[in-house]
């Protein structure tokens, strides 16, 4: 059998068969082998729990896949949230006709980044719909971590003069997913940037670190206007500073994109006080993801709810929200 | 323009800007007729750089808000019937009729697609030959080149089902109506960069001498459009009104002469109808006879449509370069890019968008 059918979905025979030599084979650990309708797992008294779905078109792209993606984006909002991610729940929703070796690639990316990340898939579900009610695969993961003694991070934290850092280039991921989806081929190709952050923030974080975010969907300009507006400051971007790899940049002046406004997947703000703003660069130097680590933009009590960016010749103009659809299933 | 380091182009910007508070004794006002310098002059935030007497206006530069209600009515019945793959630039796609726009219709089923290039659409209809693929012919000059080579090609591959709706506008016409409003008090033109590639400066001469307005072709660098600026008031300075071209890397005097002759084989100038502005003699595109199995109005009976303006919409006299958005009641307030009653602001290239999203909404 080589393709999914309604049948695997069904709870019976097939199921059971799919769940242990697919899923249970890939990921698994003392928690997911007891196959309880819970898993009981060990947890602090402050834990922190997200969800995410993923529902990316195409599956497969330079850089990763929806199994990777589905493991990153979890650990990443559990990550700069202040959290140390430990356990994921996988939820698949599958459409009739998927081929099983697209599905088994998916897991074994699931698997390969739930290893790199430290976290363990520790319970699931698996559905399966008719053929043209879902686009192949929709998966969801509700991830929980545990949170770090002492003040939490949040925009609460946030205090003018504060600093802006980055740990690399933006708008990787939108391009790398749009030319894969487009068939776009660009003289200098873009990989997405999907990666683990826990072990980046592992290494920076400290009490300077006071509000972290990943800049996902509707990009960095998104995540520093909801930012400005629950900190009730305003946020200059300074447009030099900006890190963005040729390939980025020629693809968005190509199709009139800003990078922005562009989906990253490995890629976290960190808004930090200024006296910690050069032990913490430092730090995110030192890591493979943090590379091209850079401060980007500084926090200014001047026009609260507000993003600026400071051009390379010294204008200033209204960095927006996302208006209306950029990308669609960008992840 | 030499490739140069960050602080070059500083150094270069502010040298242009000495010169141009030096010069700018007297209020000067130019406009720029070209969506994309619309939006260039808004992200580069030039407009906080330059001394208080430089004004810089738009006008009717953005070829999707000039498309008239009754046009856009047109290709959106086109659009709904089916067997149709619509296919256009994204820009388009949001863009309002009298009660619904491409994007809705997407959403109630209607196959929409967006293209980076006509061949692109050209590619659709190869690959779906049971339906019919019509092509949203929107823009200035700059597109026209490429809208013809499609329709040659579909000719010579004898490609049935693929057609094009022509609602192309030419600028030297729009411009001559511009010149002789009697309500635009403007010194100068910004000339657009793309538009004069393909068609060269010769066919905008007049503006200078035929009404003494100077006029300077830019490119869309912040450092073009300070260089073009600074020209223009050099001449304003010299007592000159003169076409001068500052984007010559790209824009020659006589233009792309392939470009041009692609043009001439495929189309011929029309009347159009253009909104804010009205009818305007010779100012659009239409396909010629011999092209006619591609020509989307020829083959496929569409009704006439009369559809009047937006009540309080006054894109109209934005495009006319009357009032700036702010101005507009509707402005930030019930029309935002978000929820736009107008293309001014739901155009990427719309002059309203690009003071929303560039210089915020506040008044």
């Amino acid at each position: 059998m080589d393709k999914i059918t309604m049948a695997h979905g069904s709870g019976g025979r097939l199921t059971h068969q799919l769940i242990r030599s697919v899923l249970q084979k890939q990921l698994g650990n003392a928690y997911l082998d007891q196959m309880n309708d819970a898993a009981v797992v060990p947890a602090g008294e402050r834990i922190a729990v997200t969800t995410d779905s993923f529902v990316i078109s195409p599956l497969f792209f330079r850089g990763g896949d929806i199994g990777k993606l589905a493991v990153c984006g979890t650990v990443n909002d559990l990550a700069v949230s202040g959290a140390m991610p430990r356990f994921l729940a996988l939820g698949l929703i599958l459409e009739e006709g998927l081929a099983l070796a697209d599905l088994e690639r998916i897991i074994a990316s699931v698997a390969d980044a739930a290893r790199k990340a430290g976290v363990q898939v520790v319970t699931g579900d698996t559905k399966v719909v008719e053929r043209g009610n879902a686009d192949k695969v929709f998966i969801n993961t509700t991830g929980i971590g545990l949170l770090r003694p002492g003040e939490p991070v949040g925009p609460k934290r946030i205090r003018p003069g504060d600093a802006v850092l980055i740990n690399g280039t933006i708008g990787d991921h939108g391009i790398a997913v749009l030319s894969e989806r487009e068939g776009l081929e660009f003289q200098t190709p873009v990989a997405s940037d999907c990666a683990p952050l826990n072990g980046l923030v592992d290494q920076f974080f400290g009490p300077g670190v006071k509000c972290m975010r990943d800049p996902t969907r509707g990009g960095v300009a998104t995540t520093l206007n909801e930012l400005a507006l629950q900190a009730g400051v305003s946020i200059v971007i300074d447009e030099e500073a900006l890190p963005v790899s040729p390939g980025v940049e020629g693809a968005c002046g190509m199709l009139g994109l800003d990078p922005l406004y562009l989906a990253n997947e490995g890629k976290v703000l960190a808004i930090v006080a200024p006296e910690a703003e050069e032990t913490v660069l430092a730090k995110m130097l030192n890591h493979p993801f943090g590379r091209q680590a850079r401060r980007i933009g500084t926090v200014t009590a001047d026009e609260p709810g507000l993003v600026l960016l400071q051009t390379a010749l010294g204008a200033k103009r209204i960095v927006g929200m996302l208006e209306g659809e950029h990308l669609p299933r960008i992840c | 323009m030499p490739l140069m380091n960050a602080s070059e182009q500083k150094r270069l910007a502010e040298r242009y800007l000495e010169e141009i508070r030096e010069l700018a004794t007297e209020p000067f006002t130019i406009m720029e007729v070209c969506g994309t310098h619309t939006v260039a002059i808004a992200k580069s935030g030039l407009r906080s750089l330059l001394p208080a007497n430089v004004h810089l206006i738009s006008g009717p530069g953005c070829p999707v808000c000039v498309t008239a209600n009754s046009d856009i009515d047109r290709f959106l019945y086109l659009a709904a019937q089916p067997g149709i793959i619509t296919a256009t630039f994204g820009d388009m796609l949001r863009v309002p009729g009298s009660r619904q726009s491409l994007a809705g219709l997407r959403s109630e089923g209607a196959d929409v697609r967006i293209v980076y290039s006509t061949l692109d659409a050209l590619e659709l209809a190869r690959r779906h030959p049971a339906q019919e693929v019509v092509f949203l012919g929107v823009g200035f000059e700059t597109t026209a080149p490429t809208v013809a080579l499609a329709v040659e090609k579909a000719q010579a591959a004898g490609l049935a089902n693929f057609s094009v709706l022509a609602m192309h506008k030419l600028v030297p016409p729009a411009l001559r109506v511009l010149a002789e409003d009697p309500e635009l008090h403007v010194d100068a033109f910004l000339d657009p960069g793309h538009a004069c590639a393909v068609i060269g400066t010769i066919p905008i001469e007049f503006m200078a001498s035929e009404y003494g307005k100077p006029g300077v072709v830019a490119g869309f660098e912040a450092l073009d459009i300070l260089e073009a600026i600074l020209m223009l008031l050099r001449q304003r300075q010299e007592g000159r009104a003169a076409i001068e071209i500052q984007y010559a890397r790209v824009v020659k005097r006589e233009g792309n002469r392939a470009a041009q002759a692609a043009i001439a084989r495929v189309f011929e100038p029309r009347d159009a109808v253009w909104r804010g502005i009205g009818a305007i003699p010779e100012s659009g595109l239409g396909i010629r006879r011999e092209f006619a199995d591609w020509d989307a109005a020829n083959k496929f009976s569409l009704p006439e449509f009369d559809a009047g303006e937006i009540p309080g919409c006054r894109c109209g006299d934005i495009l006319r370069g009357r009032i700036n958005p702010h101005a507009c009641p509707l402005f930030a307030s019930r029309c935002t890019p978000v929820q736009p009653i107008g293309p001014c602001m739901v155009s990427s290239e719309g002059t309203c968008a690009a003071y929303y999203r560039y210089a915020g909404p506040q008044r």
